[in-house]
Order: C-alpha cells, then structure tokens, then sequence
C-alpha cells in the first residue's frame, strides 16, 4: 500500500500561503484563500475570489437551500469542500435576457420542466446550463466555486478577503 | 516528421560521434552532446542541461507557443505574437540588454514550430519522457539512442464545454490507459451522482475533476477542462519545477487544489526578483501581466491554471489601456 499523503482543504481545517515580498506590493497578486472566504460568509453570498476582466470565479458557502438563480451563460460549479445537491430547471418562458451577463436571484422556484439534479462531492464539478434555472442544497456547511461572469449577485469584497501587507 | 510539412528543416546528418542531428533556424544554431543543449546567435553563445531544454521545448511545443513569453531560462525562449513568434536570446535579461548582446528573431508560428518539432523529435532519446516528472522518467543523457515519439506528441486536451459532457473530452479510466499516478494514490475515485430527465442528457453533467487530475500522465500541461466564452478553466498535475519561466502577457489566475507550489515570481523584461508566493489548498492569487513565474511543487499537486482567452488583452495591456493586475483595491 502507498502511503503517500495528498493534501486538501476543507472549512474545518485549511492553512493558507501568502505572499513574501522581496520587491512589490502583496496586493499585486489578489490573494485569498477560498476555505477562509467561505468561512467568513453568510450562506450562498456569491464572493468573487479571482477576476479577469469581466470574468469571474465566485466562492459560495453552500449551507441549507440556496435561491433559485438564472443564468443566460454556462456556469460550472466545483465543490472544493462537502457534499452540494444541485437542482436543475428549464424554466417554461427564459427569465434572463440572453446578452445577460451573470447569475441573477430568483424570487421564488421558477415554473418549467425538470432537467434532473446532480449530487457532487469534493472534486467533482458541476454544469450549471445556459439558459436553466438552478438552486443548491447542502446538509451540511459545503464550499463551491463557481466559474462565471460577474453579474448582479457577484459580491465584490477585495479588501477584506485578501493579504494587503507582509 | 511529417512529409505535409509545409516549412523545411535545416538540419545536418546526425553526428558521428554524438548521433545527434544540428539545426539552424535563422541565424540562431542547436546542437547537442551527451549531457548539454548549446546555443548560438550572432552575438553569442548559451549552454543549458538537455533534460531542461527538452521539458522546456516540450511544453513550448505542446502549448503552441503559450500566451506570452515562454522562457526555456534566463536567456533563451520564445514569445507569442499569435500568428508570428519571436525567438530570443538575451531580450529578457538586463545584464545582456544592456550589454547590447541581445538578439531576436521573428517567425511565422508555423514555420518555427516546424524545426522546434523537429529538434525535439531528433533529441528525445528512447526511454526519456519530457512532460513526466524526474522519478518517473528514464534520464534525458547520453548519445542519441532511439526515440520517444509517444510521449511527445501527446495532444493538449481541450475541452469544448466540459470534461465529460457526451461528445466533449471524455474522463479518464485505467481503460483508456490513464491509471491514477503513484502520487495521488489516496485520491478518490468516487463519481458524482447524475440524475438526467428524459432528454436531458447532454445538459444534466458533472465528473469528478480531481480524480481526473489524479490520472494525468503529464505534468506542467494545463488543459482546457470547462469553457466559459472565453474563460477558460485549466486544471494540471504539477511536480518538481515548472520547465519554464512563464512571462505571461495578460494576468493569470492559480488556485491551488491540493497540496503545495511555491512560485518564484521576477520581473518580466529584467528577471529582478519581486516575489515568493507560497499557494496551499483553496488559496487563490493572481499573476499579474508584468511579471515572470516558476513554480516548485515538492509532491505531485493539483492546480487550477485560470485564463482569459481573449486576444484583445495583450494590446490593451501594451498599449496601457488596462492594468497589469486583474483588482484594485
Ligand atoms: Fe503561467
């Protein structure tokens, strides 16, 4: 048997890197650590942890249902920490206009057909497809990233989720 | 070779001695002995082990020239013009530019690609993986001794929409001949549960990406894993040291999905040093598009490499019409 060790992060038990400096400012490289943010946020706040021009990966504390979103775009869901269901809808009419940038909250389950659900574990990720409409649910304190645009539910807190100094 | 290949080759019959082949391209000239790569150009010469040219010239060749400046080490690489690419000695390096003993010359992609293939071919001996980590691979020394086709023409996988989708890049299995690496033994193989309705099947997907990861049979080789429009997720399997120093053009995203990399991190036109970034699981950072980047990986990790694809941002970054960091704050 291999007794070789890897590694992985979880709510309960993370330890983060950094940045050491010899010549430049830490706040040049956005670091954060997605366990911490996940950790200091309430329930399916959509916190982005990277951003490339108008993209964005998001970092959600999945706890208890989620609302339900809507997106015009793919997104993909990876759950870096517990055990994510996520629900998939086709909404009966599209609810987001289809040059829509992000995710947007819906006020209730939309009307639509059932697209089926998927029950994802640490590694696994997740379509989250166009056009659908999608809600998450955890047992217990989960953490996803999800790849997307940023959009009106994207959560933008540089500050204080990142080293500013050494 | 290929006898399509549309650009011709300068190459000598293999050495006498070495069995090697020696190559022009340009006025820049390779050669290789038992243990060394060396480099000529006009106004000068650079000497590198053949086991870091090879993993260098490996990812050059497997990444189409990457995005940006690819450099094999502190002297000698390549950058990316996306459609034309520069090959360089010293343009990077503050003692040789401001010796004067820089030296560039620019290519149609195609057309170095060609030679650079070639070199790679005539130069991995039989035994000798460039994208395999050291304890895994036979030693990259010696006179020619037959070849290594398999290993260095594996193809980049990308992903259209996502890994696993029916009809995208399938999943790895010990079937398809991607047993799970010796490093990431304990890594679990266990599936998502995907419960599609009716005519849903193509929309309801998911796999397990880190059991994925965990049967890469390459290292330093990020792959397209899940598109969207032009953000491009791309997961790889690191061990021991990034073949190159990456200069990239535009700001680049890491999150680190288990274990360590420590990324030495220096000016991209000088090579001064900036930084050291130390990246543990769930950490995120971002390179920014002025700098250069090595990482160390001590154990066999996974890191998501996270890039926006757009061929609008080199311009807009030259021109300084968008930041060299991705946030201010
Ligand atoms: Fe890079």
């Amino acid at each position: 048997m291999s007794d070789v060790k890897t590694v992985f992060g979880s709510l309960a038990n993370y330890q983060k890197g950094g940045v050491a400096v010899i010549d430049d400012d830490p706040k040049n490289y956005v670091f954060s650590n997605v366990f911490e943010v996940a950790d200091k946020s309430k329930p399916y706040e959509r916190v982005a942890v990277g951003k490339n021009f108008q993209y964005v990966i998001e970092c959600v504390r999945a706890e208890g249902d989620s609302p339900w979103y809507a997106c015009a775009h793919d997104e993909f869901a990876l759950v870096m920490d517990g055990k994510v269901e996520i629900r998939l809808v086709k909404p009966t009419d599209p609810l987001v206009p289809e040059d829509k940038s992000g995710a947007i909250k819906l006020a209730a389950a939309p009307k639509g057909k059932k697209m089926g659900r998927v029950v994802a574990g640490r590694g696994h990720m997740t379509l989250l497809p166009k056009g659908s409409a999608y809600q998450f649910h955890a047992d217990a304190p989960s953490v996803v990233t999800i790849q997307t645009i940023a959009g009106d539910v994207t959560i933008e807190r540089w500050s204080e989720i990142c080293q500013t100094a050494e | 070779m290929s006898s399509k290949t549309a650009y011709s080759v300068d190459a000598t019959e293999p050495d006498n001695y070495y069995g090697y082949r020696r190559f022009k391209k340009g006025k820049f000239a390779f050669r290789r002995d038992e243990y060394f790569v060396h480099i000529d150009w006009p106004k000068g010469s650079h000497t590198l082990p053949a086991d870091a040219f090879l993993r260098a010239l490996q990812r050059d060749v497997a990444w189409n020239f990457f995005y940006g400046t690819v450099n094999f080490d502190s002297v000698f690489g390549t950058l990316n013009h996306y459609g034309t690419v520069d090959m360089f000695a010293g343009t990077f390096n503050d003692a040789y530019k401001s010796a004067g003993l820089d030296y560039l010359e620019t290519y149609n992609a195609e057309d170095l690609m060609t030679t650079f293939k070639a070199i790679l071919d005539d130069w991995t001996n039989a035994g000798y993986d460039p994208f395999a980590a050291p304890e895994e691979t036979d030693q990259a020394y010696g006179r020619k001794h037959g070849d290594n086709r398999d290993a260095i023409n594996r193809l980049r996988v990308t992903a259209k929409r996502m890994v696993g989708i029916p009809g995208d890049t399938p999943v790895r299995t010990d079937k398809t001949g991607y047993p799970v690496n010796r490093q990431f033994a304990d890594v679990e193989q266990d599936v998502p549960e995907v419960q599609a309705e009716p005519g849903f099947e193509k929309e309801v997907a998911a796999f397990n990406l880190f059991a994925y990861l965990s049967r890469s049979d390459v290292t330093w080789n990020p792959s397209v894993c899940s598109v969207v429009k032009e953000s491009l997720y791309c997961p790889t399997s690191e061990e021991f040291t990034l073949p190159v120093e990456h200069g990239n053009d535009r700001v680049e995203w890491f999150m680190q999905m288990s274990d360590e990399i420590v990324w030495v991190v220096k000016d991209k036109d000088t090579g001064r040093p900036r930084a050291r970034v130390t990246c543990k699981p769930g950490d995120i950072c971002a390179m920014p598009a002025d700098i250069r980047h090595q990482g160390f990986s001590p154990k066999r990790s996974m890191l998501l490499v996270w890039e926006n694809a757009s061929n609008e941002i080199p311009k807009l970054i030259n021109e300084g019409r968008a930041p060299v960091v991705p946030v201010k704050f």
